[in-house]
């Protein structure tokens, strides 16, 4: 078992996951988020345990609230999570359940589970950024990134999300799409053109590729809202 | 505090007249208070976008319609909050408080930010629009969530005090406005004010919220009872109604609300839990859906709403 301070790769996170999960099942293939969220706070997000109160921080919403342990790896190998707070997850008293609870976890932008709350929210947390004129210190906008299964976008109210930002042109919004085709009855002619037709830019990639993943997130996108759509075979 | 009842003599107002000026004294006052903080932005999904043309035009950004799309205005709502601003909330009751309802409960309570929630309509307003513009459930349904604050003025400067009260805070705030007014306006205290006081031999308390306040004085002239007003439900002041049924000859309370009938109930048992007491509440029927248009003025007969339903309530109540 390597020590604690250790813990902070990519390599580590089967080992984190495993202390919530147990080690016998899983590994980082099971979870059809680890590498975008990875890839977000490792290469992409500007935020970090000491600017995680940052009003001009970058935010990372976890709209898809399920199966977080993924989720909560990455948060401990970046240092916003204790990792010996992994290991009592889901029980009374910890700060960790099935579904992310931004006022118990530090680092977490909002609690989620229900799904199709997450668009919305981050619509509302950009638009809130631009109003206020909020800048990082290289003078750059923060950006807010949602993410959101292809299960979840069943849900009407994303819809409402994605026509508004649309029209409204928030490009400090983007909304990574993990599909590893588990909507119900499927998405026609492909997720991004859902996107594409209320006026966002739009990406398809290899969701466990990791150079692609940050292309993706941080080649220009122009003054329109970033949806990435991450293809994932994974089914968790 | 006793006061004679002089205003029951009064002429009334129009009531089309009162329930106008309570939204236009409501964008009058956001819109005053964007000028002063920067935090304030309006939501909104269609309605009344005509009402915010100047703020949106006066500070960029801070005035977002979302056409009508009633779930993403509240996650927006809680999105903004989340970012430090004082989201302002509007659209008729049932399409603010009902359809949106998850979100109110996920968006703003769960992820523990504030936003004031302002409607319009509320219970049978919309007389004429039928049952899809009526919502004579939000406070109950509110009341199902914790940290809500919930306003129902009687008059439009009391609209004025209580935003002005919610704008500057970081809580969760509902204000309900109404098509009907009382002809004054009262103090916002938060709690119950008692207008009418009753003899040490009164036979209980009367509590009437907000527009309802001046019938139930009409209705209850008769009586020898305490009238108590309050145009704030929740918190509910159970410490004040627990004084004023104390001091009145009989803890009996009659309740008379403008939305769901017993929705404040609850508050009555608790407030009374140390003391014997019979209660009675008056509000919109919930046994059966009214599938009729007509006048805010026919609804409230039906519901035994007007000056004579109330009076008749409180006689076969308190005399017996």
């Amino acid at each position: 078992m390597p020590t604690t301070a250790a813990l902070t790769r990519y390599a580590d996170l089967p080992a984190l996951i495993g202390l919530m999960e147990g080690d016998e099942k899983h590994g980082p293939a099971a979870h059809s988020t680890l590498d975008v969220v990875w890839v977000l706070y490792d290469r992409v997000l500007d935020v970090a345990p000491a600017t995680a109160d940052d009003p001009a921080r970058d935010r990372f919403l976890l709209s898809k609230g399920h199966g977080p342990a993924a989720y909560y790896a990455v948060l401990a190998a970046k240092g916003f999570l204790d990792v010996s707070a992994l290991r009592g997850w889901t029980a009374f008293d910890s700060a960790l359940g099935h579904h992310p609870d931004r006022v118990l976890v530090p680092g977490v932008e909002i609690g989620s589970g229900s799904l199709g709350h997450g668009l919305p929210l981050a619509l509302g947390t950009a638009l809130g950024l631009r109003a206020q004129g909020l800048r990082r210190p290289d003078g750059t906008a923060p950006r807010t990134v949602v993410l959101v299964g292809d299960g979840e976008l069943d849900e009407g109210s994303n819809h409402e999300a994605i026509a508004a930002a649309g029209r409204l042109d928030v490009s400090g919004l983007t909304a990574v799409v993990i599909d590893n085709g588990s909507s119900s009855h499927g998405w026609p002619g492909g997720i991004a053109r859902r996107f594409e037709a209320e006026g966002w830019a739009t990406r398809e990639v290899r969701g466990r590729d990791h150079d692609a993943l940050h292309a993706a997130f941080t080649r220009p996108w122009g003054d329109r809202p970033l949806a990435v759509v991450a293809r994932v075979r994974s089914a968790s | 505090m006793t006061a004679s009842t002089t205003a029951a003599t009064a002429r009334p107002a129009p009531p089309a007249l009162a329930g106008a000026a309570m939204r236009e004294t409501f964008a009058a006052v956001v819109a005053e208070a964007m000028e002063e903080d920067p935090r304030v932005a309006v939501v909104l999904a269609a309605i009344s976008a005509g009402m915010f043309r100047r703020p949106a035009s006066r500070h960029p950004g801070r005035v977002i319609d979302l056409g009508i799309r009633e779930q993403a205005m509240i996650g927006t709502a809680g999105g903004l909050a989340l970012t430090g601003m004082r989201p302002v909330v509007h659209s008729y009751a049932p399409f603010l408080v009902e359809r949106p309802f998850e979100q109110i409960k996920l968006d703003l309570g769960h992820q523990d930010v504030g936003a004031v929630l302002v409607s319009i309509g509320g219970s049978y307003d919309a007389s004429e629009e039928g049952r899809t513009h009526q919502a004579p459930g939000d406070v109950a349904l509110l009341d199902t969530l914790p940290g809500w604050t919930v306003h129902v003025p009687g008059h439009a400067d009391e609209v004025r005090d209580a935003l002005r009260a919610a704008l500057p805070g970081e809580d969760r705030v509902y204000v309900r406005l109404s098509g009907t007014a009382n002809r004054e306006p009262r103090p916002l205290t938060g709690g119950l004010t008692a207008v009418r006081t009753g003899s040490a031999r009164s036979a209980g308390v009367v509590v009437a919220v907000g527009p309802l306040l001046d019938r139930t004085l009409e209705a209850t002239a008769g009586l020898d009872v305490t009238v108590a007003y309050t145009a704030t439900v929740r918190p509910f002041d159970r410490a004040g109604l627990g004084a004023l049924a104390a001091a009145a000859g009989s803890a009996d309370v009659m309740l008379v609300e403008p939305y769901l009938r017993g929705t404040s109930a609850h508050e009555v048992s608790e407030a009374l839990a140390d003391r014997r007491h019979r209660q009675l509440s008056l509000g919109v029927s919930r046994d059966t859906e009214l599938r009729a248009y007509g006048t805010p003025a026919d609804h409230a007969r039906a519901h035994g709403l007007d000056t004579e339903g109330i009076a008749r309530a409180a006689r076969d109540f308190f005399l017996v």
